[in-house]
């Protein structure tokens, strides 16, 4: 059965990595369905949040060939429950459907969501959550027309308490050649 | 002292650098080509002829071939160096043959200046992209000073752990440039593990079931030569009595001869072990992936029996078979740990079962390929008469196809590392520079390539390599007039519509002549036997032509999509 899941990647700092780990999966037909990178808390290491859906016996395969590769610390994957997730999205619409009527503040508050930017012709919305939140958010706002609207990978931290540091240390010691 | 202190600082060209990391990587000979791109380092090549010999092929694809050669016949690093653009395309090919054959590479490409990178510049090509899917590792130079730091790396990474192609590509103004020269060899990289720790709880388990198998049988690969295990592989089967069959890659590992040596396995390998295969109750693979080709229909695979697997990579762990006990880790560690627990053991019923299927084979098959005493001649007989005259004692080189199928299934080894060929991406055209690199990598042995009519052609031009070098490589072309693989399949799954497998072959004694080498050609089984015996004694290079049936088919066979217990014998 296909389910979600948020592979962690740990990887070094290369030119040309996020290639390399994105063959992995078109090579095997994966659609990526978002995937988010930055530095980790370790300088140095990035870390890539990557959500798929397929069965976990093919996620298990993608997550050693991701292993596999020499400038990858480390790659994890999780059910959404092992995870806190979140993703942002902005949603641009016209400012005079927001002053007309009120509704709109409604909308904002109901949702948790907060304005970034109010110009004479368009206002900025900032809403973060789960998609599925997000999307509620967009389904109600489309009425008003939307006039862009962009989602952000999620980024997701794990609940377990294995930390990073350590497990460069171990590392350390494993990648010894002999 | 001061003259130490003085040589430390003084600066080098980047091109130089290239070419005293190779020397401290012990690099003794490279295979390439030159261009515009690489000029500097060839430049520099210039000044170090003494100590690296570099080989110029014909096309830059014979150049990595000829790397590939020379790494599996010596098992060190193969090095192959070629310009920009066209040049590390051409590399491509054989990229993707090491990387699929676990073979130790540094290819070493030119570039266009860091400047002019992304802009189309004149044989601009984004060969780090392009060979990303295919390589273990690469990367990019735009620094003289990276460039010995990068090249430590690269030779540790296509060395260590399963052995693999890496590419560096280098700017021009790298080589250009200037660097302080110190070189450090790379022997540790944080995120890279190449020898996982073998974990001594899998062994016992390993060890458990073994020791209780009534029918264990042993599949092992290249894992065992990559590994230098073969003493610890046969120790292992040794004591415990264990029938071993071999993919295409693992051949020569254990010797023809050997008692527990019961064949090859998968499409076209021999009838006993791929029947038994789903008769075993434990099956113990040994430094192999369990490719398509050995393994037939994974659903009807050897799901009667218990699988151990000792493999160095772990993404090859149920990957395509499903393992009861994985030991990940070299298998030269894996396998002494393992023997040390096993039981004296000699299995000697079931071992009959391979003798009789051996035997059905042997009626069946095997009599009319090696000795058929009329008719057209067979790629079997020739093969059968090069066992006479080299005992077992050379390389043999394969290209791929039928005469691939036939000459591994029927030479015979009496040492490790003396079968090469092209298994896991099946290329045509690797023989004959193959070869040249395997003569360069084991300068005392013999090498033979066996090579197709169709095979041969595709890097026919490497004649010029031998030639210039006066390299010793017998070359034997099996020409059946046909793509013969290709046209078995036509016959028997596509209606004998040979559509574009017939060849009208040009006269390959007088090619051969034109590279002044010698040849003979052989259309009557009566001249065979001296024909051949005439090319192994010969001193030099030497071409022989073998007519052989056109329309001859290789069997056993195991049709794609069937079990390896379905193997046909006819």
């Amino acid at each position: 059965m296909k389910t979600q899941f948020t592979i962690s990647v740990l990887t070094e700092n290369h030119i040309g990595l996020l290639n390399r780990v994105s063959i992995i999966f078109t090579r095997r037909r994966i659609n990526i369905e978002s995937i988010a990178v930055s530095e980790s808390e370790v300088k140095g290491i990035h870390r890539y949040t990557i959500v798929i859906t397929e069965e976990e016996e093919l996620v298990k395969k993608v997550i050693k060939q991701l292993e596999k590769q020499i400038d990858v610390v480390g790659a994890f994957y999780y059910n959404n429950d092992e995870l806190v997730y979140q993703e942002i999205a902005l949603y641009k619409i016209p400012t005079n459907v927001l002053v007309a009527g009120g509704k709109a503040e409604q909308i904002v508050r109901h949702h948790n969501a907060r304005f970034l930017a109010v110009e004479p012709e368009f206002s900025i919305i900032e809403k973060t959550g789960h998609k599925e939140e997000t999307q509620v958010l967009f389904n109600e706002l489309e009425p008003y027309g939307i006039l862009e609207f962009v989602r952000s990978g999620r980024v997701a931290i794990t609940k377990p308490m294995k930390q990073l540091k350590e497990y460069l240390k171990e590392l350390e010691i494993t990648s010894l050649n002999n | 002292m001061e003259e130490l202190l003085l040589e430390k600082v003084s600066t080098i060209t980047g091109a130089e650098a290239v070419v005293k990391c190779l020397l401290a990587e012990n690099v003794e000979v490279m295979f390439g080509y030159p261009g515009g791109a690489i000029m500097p380092v060839y430049d520099a090549l210039y000044d170090y002829q003494e100590e690296l010999k570099h080989i110029l092929t014909r096309h830059e694809q014979g150049a990595i071939h000829a790397a590939q050669g020379y790494a599996r016949s010596s098992g060190r690093v193969g090095v192959c160096i070629a310009t920009s653009g066209p040049g590390a395309t051409n590399l491509i090919t054989g990229i993707a043959d090491a990387q699929i054959d676990s073979t130790p590479l540094v290819c070493i490409t030119g570039q266009v200046h860091a400047h002019l990178l992304g802009t189309d510049a004149f044989q601009e090509t984004d060969v780090v992209g392009i060979s990303m899917p295919v390589t273990k590792w690469n990367c990019q130079v735009t620094k003289a000073e990276d460039i010995p730091t990068v090249l430590a790396k690269a030779f540790y990474i296509a060395r260590s752990g399963r052995p693999g192609p890496v590419l560096v590509d280098i700017t021009k103004d790298a080589q250009f440039g200037h660097v302080e020269f110190e070189y450090e060899k790379c022997n540790q990289i944080r995120s890279y593990v190449p020898k996982p720790k073998v974990d001594y709880l899998c062994v016992k388990a390993a060890a458990e079931l073994i020791n209780e198998a009534k029918k264990p049988l042993v599949v092992f690969g290249q894992g065992v030569i990559l590994a230098e295990a073969e003493k610890e592989f046969k120790a292992f089967i040794e004591k415990a009595g264990l029938p071993a069959a071999w993919t295409i890659m693992g051949l020569s590992a254990l010797p023809s001869n050997h008692e527990l040596n019961v064949g090859m396995l998968g499409m076209h390998g021999n009838y006993a072990p791929n029947k038994l295969t789903n008769e075993c109750d434990v099956l113990i693979a040994v430094g192999m992936r369990f490719d398509d080709r050995v393994t037939g229909n994974l659903e009807q695979y050897a799901k009667q029996a218990k699988v151990i697997h000792l493999e160095i990579d772990p993404a090859e762990v149920d990957k395509n078979v499903k393992t009861t006990v994985a030991v990940v880790g070299d298998c030269k560690a894996s396998l002494k740990q393992l023997t040390a627990l096993l039981k004296d053991q000699k299995h000697t019923h079931w071992l009959t079962n391979f003798k009789e299927l051996k035997a059905i084979e042997n009626e069946k098959v095997i009599q009319n390929e090696t000795n058929p005493l009329v008719g057209d001649m067979t790629m079997g007989e020739v093969i059968a008469q090069i066992n006479k005259v080299t005992k077992g004692e050379a390389v043999v080189v394969t290209d791929v196809g039928q005469h691939q199928m036939v000459a591994c299934r029927y030479a015979e080894f009496n040492q490790t590392k003396s079968s090469i060929t092209s298994g896991g991406l099946g290329t045509m055209g690797f023989c004959l520079p193959a070869a040249i690199g395997a003569k360069f990598g084991a300068p005392q042995r013999q090498v033979i390539a066996v090579i197709g009519d169709g095979g041969f052609q595709m890097t026919i031009q490497e004649l010029g390599t031998i030639f210039q070098t006066q390299i010793e490589v017998k070359v034997l072309i099996l020409n059946n007039q046909f793509l013969g693989m290709v046209r078995q399949w036509q016959e028997l799954f596509f209606d004998k519509r040979y559509s574009s497998t017939e060849m009208v072959n040009p006269d390959f004694q007088m090619i051969a002549k034109g590279y002044g080498m010698a040849a003979n050609k052989v259309e009557k089984r009566s001249s065979l036997e001296a024909a051949v015996k005439e090319m192994l004694t010969y001193e030099g290079s030497y071409l022989l032509e073998v007519m052989v049936g056109k329309e001859n088919n290789v069997f056993p066979m195991i049709e794609t999509g069937a079990s390896v217990s379905d193997i046909r014998l006819e």
